[in-house]
């Protein structure tokens, strides 16, 4: 329990212009510019896009100036802006088969339609620091050779092969209306669809680290990258006023299809599971973690038994959301003083106790 | 001759999508001397983007994205609507008074050569220039085959 305490707001005011200061830096380096960070740090604005769970490049690289490139604060400021808007409407479902692909890869077919483009991807780089961009100076200008226009070969995907074959559980969609948790927690056992919503707005490092734990034996599927895809895809919406629908711009996507181990269904079939994962803007590492999460989590459908954390869904759907838990351990910064001195109280009882039987002993 | 929806989708689309720059100063000319009343002042809010677990199952929600809503009608008597991705309040409202005056058989001609045509014309440059990099960084597999010439 903690009590409210008055005073300090000269101190509080004071410590709020000193962050403003350091958050500023040397006054000989020049300021950053939100659109800098827009456009030269996007990987951290695509993360708090997904995480804050608003598409706004220019909203999230505003959180991540003010909140000094802490990204989970910076998150938190967004989710904070985001409850100040009204949501006026929701979009269609977006259609990644028609993304315009900037990166596309499988780890299961090495010839597939459309072929493998890599993107701008750190794969590859040999993770040696380049001292180049500590000096000034422009990237030179694309020295990539004159690439011949390719016939438009339209992307097969990777699980339709297999859905195809049969050799994959479908997903289909039964019309069912999409769980909201923004608007109603989940309760549970819950809705795939809250799952994913959730897993959306997970923390990073907590998913990756789930992800990584069914690697190495904690809930093992039987993972394979089979297809990541990057790129940007239409939004539209069905406003009632007009009753058709309208393009509303387009966002940056990152898509990745796990193929998973097989197994026996009711129907006595044996096919690949799957499963799924989406973010906003280039977050592959992210919807990699999500993939891996989703199907754990999908364990009672299979009947597999439940032992592991990554499996048990609601120890991770209540424990993904960073705002949430930077909230609960932060709040242990607040007074407790008066709890404490409770603690105390008791401890020294205990302990004059204690004291007073080894004296009897003794005697 | 009585534009289809098809039509007004199209236009939605190319407004939507337009910089803003680009369409406001392209535009300028265009709708100077015609009278808008506002029906709803352009007003910023959330669209929930909806996605579908592999792309072919069940509904889900991503997330929100910001988006700029806007109603005017002209002297012409035309209802101009736009939904715009983003917060740019310009942008809405001169979309809106676009789609109003596209609806108009004789402006809307003019305007389609002047405005859309033009702004299609750069998006699809752009997006074939994006294409461009992109296929560069396409992988081409070598067979390595033993034994032959």
């Amino acid at each position: 329990m903690y009590v409210a305490v008055k005073g300090g707001e000269k101190a509080i005011r004071s410590a709020h212009e000193l962050l403003a200061r350091r958050r500023r830096g040397r006054q000989d380096v020049p300021e950053l510019e939100v659109s800098q960070v827009e456009e030269q740090l996007s990987l951290a604005v695509d993360r708090v896009m997904t995480e804050g769970s608003v598409y706004d490049r220019e909203l999230a690289a505003l959180a991540i100036k003010q909140a000094a490139g802490d990204l989970v604060e910076a998150i938190f400021l967004l989710r904070a802006y985001r409850t100040t808007l009204n949501r006026f409407y929701s979009s269609e479902p977006i259609d990644t088969d028609a993304m315009e692909v900037e990166r596309r890869i499988s780890a299961t077919y090495k010839d597939l339609p459309g072929g493998q483009v890599l993107g701008p991807t750190f794969d590859y780089t040999h993770r040696l620091l380049d001292f180049a961009l500590l000096a000034e100076g422009e990237v030179e200008a694309s020295n990539t050779e004159a690439v011949e226009a390719r016939v438009d070969e339209a992307m097969a995907r990777v699980s339709q092969l297999l859905e195809r074959e049969g050799l994959m559980v479908n997903e289909a969609d039964s019309g069912a209306e999409p769980a909201d948790i923004t608007r109603e927690p989940p309760t549970y056992p819950c809705d795939r669809s809250a799952r994913m919503q959730a897993l959306v707005r997970g923390d990073e490092g907590f998913l990756l680290a789930l992800g990584y734990s069914t690697q190495r034996g904690y809930g093992r599927n039987h993972p394979f990258a089979g297809e990541i895809r990057i790129g940007e895809v239409g939004v539209s919406i069905v406003p009632e006023e007009l009753g058709f629908e309208v393009e509303i711009g387009a966002i940056q996507v990152s898509e990745c299809e796990m193929v998973n181990g097989f197994t026996r269904l009711e129907g006595g079939e044996v096919k690949f599971t799957r499963g799924y994962g989406l973010g906003f803007g280039q977050c592959e590492r992210k919807v990699m973690a999500m993939a891996l999460v989703d199907r754990a989590l999908q364990a009672a459908e299979y009947d597999e038994e439940i032992k592991s954390p990554a499996q048990q869904e609601e120890f991770v759907l209540s424990h993904c959301d960073n705002v949430e838990a930077a909230g609960f351990v932060s709040h242990l910064k607040l007074p407790h003083y008066v709890d404490f001195q409770s603690e105390l109280e008791l401890i020294r009882r205990i302990r004059t106790a204690d004291a007073a039987d080894n004296e009897e002993d003794r005697s | 001759m009585k534009t289809t929806t098809e039509q007004r989708q199209h236009w939605m689309s190319v407004l939507a999508k337009a910089p803003p720059e680009t369409l406001l100063g392209l535009s300028e000319d265009a709708i100077k001397d015609i009278h808008f009343d506002i029906i709803r002042a352009p007003e910023v809010g959330l669209t929930q983007v909806r996605a579908r677990m592999g792309n072919r199952g069940e509904r889900f929600n991503l997330g929100d994205m910001t988006l700029t809503r806007c109603v005017v009608r002209s002297s012409l008597n035309t209802v101009g609507h736009s939904y715009i991705a983003g917060r740019d309040k310009t942008h809405a409202l001169r979309a809106a008074q676009l789609d109003a005056l596209l609806q108009d058989p004789q402006m809307g001609e003019v305007l389609m050569e002047r405005v859309v045509q033009p702004i299609e014309s750069m998006l699809a440059d752009a997006r074939a220039s994006k294409q461009r990099e992109t296929d560069a960084t396409r992988v081409d597999f070598f067979t390595l085959v033993r034994g032959e010439d």
